[in-house]
């Protein structure tokens, strides 16, 4: 199987635990994920305003580049390049006045309509490859590990781009089942993490993303699942000042999803990318002894 | 601080300019306050977003602009989503940040961001604030 696969920026240098494990993942269960030639970053938000067509092009040119390479989907990872190309693409298929203004102004790329599909990572993995297929393949099952499943907000919101439809908390909860790891429901699930808060007023993205995290802890969860880099800024590289500030108690590990896979699916140091992680994320994992060969020698 | 609602306070354009801005029906909010209670971010905010409607809709601009609301909003889609009247909030109040923004005026200054932040930030943080709050 081979599939067009958008990365994006964060993927390349802050977050490339989340990319590498997924490479290795789909290397490890037979899928070919080819990078696109040339991509550009999605842009990161989606434009709200109706007169501004311009800030869609970034991510159309990423979709036609995706056509260009003769394929009919293109998968992503980050939650925010997710959100902005599945936005720009309904933007091209259903809105005939901005699709023709957009295909105006690229003058050199071939017009688009929304012919490629935009697809998450979780899909693809319960849609094209397979929770049962993935199950088969787990060699190290992720027994007894108590996770919380966080979607955050771009990968549900709008409903018109969401992995699952409205209410539905499955999908997560399903690959955890798939990798061993035990599914913890929480309510602030789709709660946002502060987002790009994190800059403007740190102090109030800090707010909201501790409160994420006690509500995880208070459902029972001793780790948290995600998908995408700007949450796992603040949930987990912030913790160390909400630790400090009395925000919450105690450190909670964060996991890309894709690290899990690959963990369960018996890959190693360089495909899991622990070391990236918090400590406590590596030490978790060495107290249950799991991923034991992925974790070995990082402090 | 009871507000002053007359012809003179009411800023017409203000009202025009949001609605063609934002494609959205701000007369349509009953004030039921469901998008403060779903915002994350309402602890954070100095006014909540049901106040905010209701002083576009009376096209009180100078209050608006007094308060932070539209600043804090992450642009998460929680008001959005859960609007029993069905005005996608979050355009609202991207409309309102750029009737600020188009004055070319910033919210942070990308230029003055300590290098040590710029470093640990991952580039989706980045790039979606100067999306939000810079001109």
């Amino acid at each position: 199987m081979k599939v067009a696969y958008y990365p994006g920026c964060t993927l390349k240098t802050k977050a490339k635990n989340l990319e590498d494990a997924a490479l290795a993942s789909m290397k490890a269960l037979g899928v070919e994920l080819e990078e696109l030639n040339r991509w550009n970053c999605c842009g990161a938000v989606h434009s709200l305003a109706d007169d501004d067509l311009i800030h869609h092009v970034a991510p159309v040119r990423d979709l036609v580049r995706a056509m260009e390479q003769g394929s009919d989907k293109v998968v992503t990872l980050c939650s925010m390049c997710y959100n902005s190309l599945a936005r720009a693409n309904l933007i091209m298929r259903d809105d005939e006045v901005k699709r023709k203004t957009i295909n105006d102004f690229m003058d050199e790329e071939e017009d688009y309509h929304g012919e490629v599909e935009v697809v998450h990572f979780l899909n693809f993995l319960r849609d094209e490859v397979g929770f049962d297929t993935i199950r088969a393949k787990v060699k190290y099952p992720l027994n007894g590990l108590k996770v919380a499943t966080y979607y955050g907000c771009t990968l549900a919101r709008p409903r018109n781009v969401a992995i699952e439809p409205p209410g539905g908390t499955r999908l997560m909860t399903d690959f955890l089942d798939a990798v061993g790891a035990t599914p913890v429901k929480f309510a602030d699930a789709f709660t946002c993490c502060g987002s790009y808060q994190i800059i403007a007023n740190p102090e109030n993205a800090v707010n909201v993303a501790a409160g994420i995290l006690d509500c995880a802890a208070k459902a029972g969860a001793e780790a948290l699942v995600l998908s995408c880099p700007l949450c796992e800024f603040n949930l987990a590289k912030k913790q160390g000042d909400m630790i400090q500030s009395g925000k919450i108690s105690k450190g909670l590990p964060i996991f890309y999803f894709t690290q899990l896979l690959a963990a369960a699916l018996g890959l190693g140091k360089e495909a899991c990318r622990f070391d990236l992680n918090d400590k406590c994320s590596v030490e978790i994992l060495k107290s249950k002894n799991l991923a034991m060969e992925a974790v070995a020698g990082i402090a | 601080m009871p507000i002053a609602i007359s012809e003179k306070t009411i800023k017409r354009e203000f009202i025009e300019k949001i609605a063609s801005l934002s494609g959205q029906d701000i007369n349509r909010c009953f004030q039921c306050g469901t998008c403060g209670g779903a915002c994350p971010m309402s602890g954070e905010m100095d006014a909540m977003p049901r106040r905010i409607i209701r002083m576009a809709q009376l096209g009180l601009e100078e209050a608006v602009s007094e308060t932070r609301t539209c600043w804090i909003c992450a642009s998460c889609h929680s008001c959005t989503v859960n609007c029993p009247r069905g005005i996608d909030l979050a355009r609202v109040m991207e409309a309102i940040r750029l009737l600020t923004l188009r004055k070319n005026e910033n919210m942070v200054e990308p230029s003055k961001m300590p290098a040590e932040t710029v470093k640990e930030m991952p580039q989706i943080a980045m790039v979606s604030c100067f999306r939000k709050l810079t001109s």
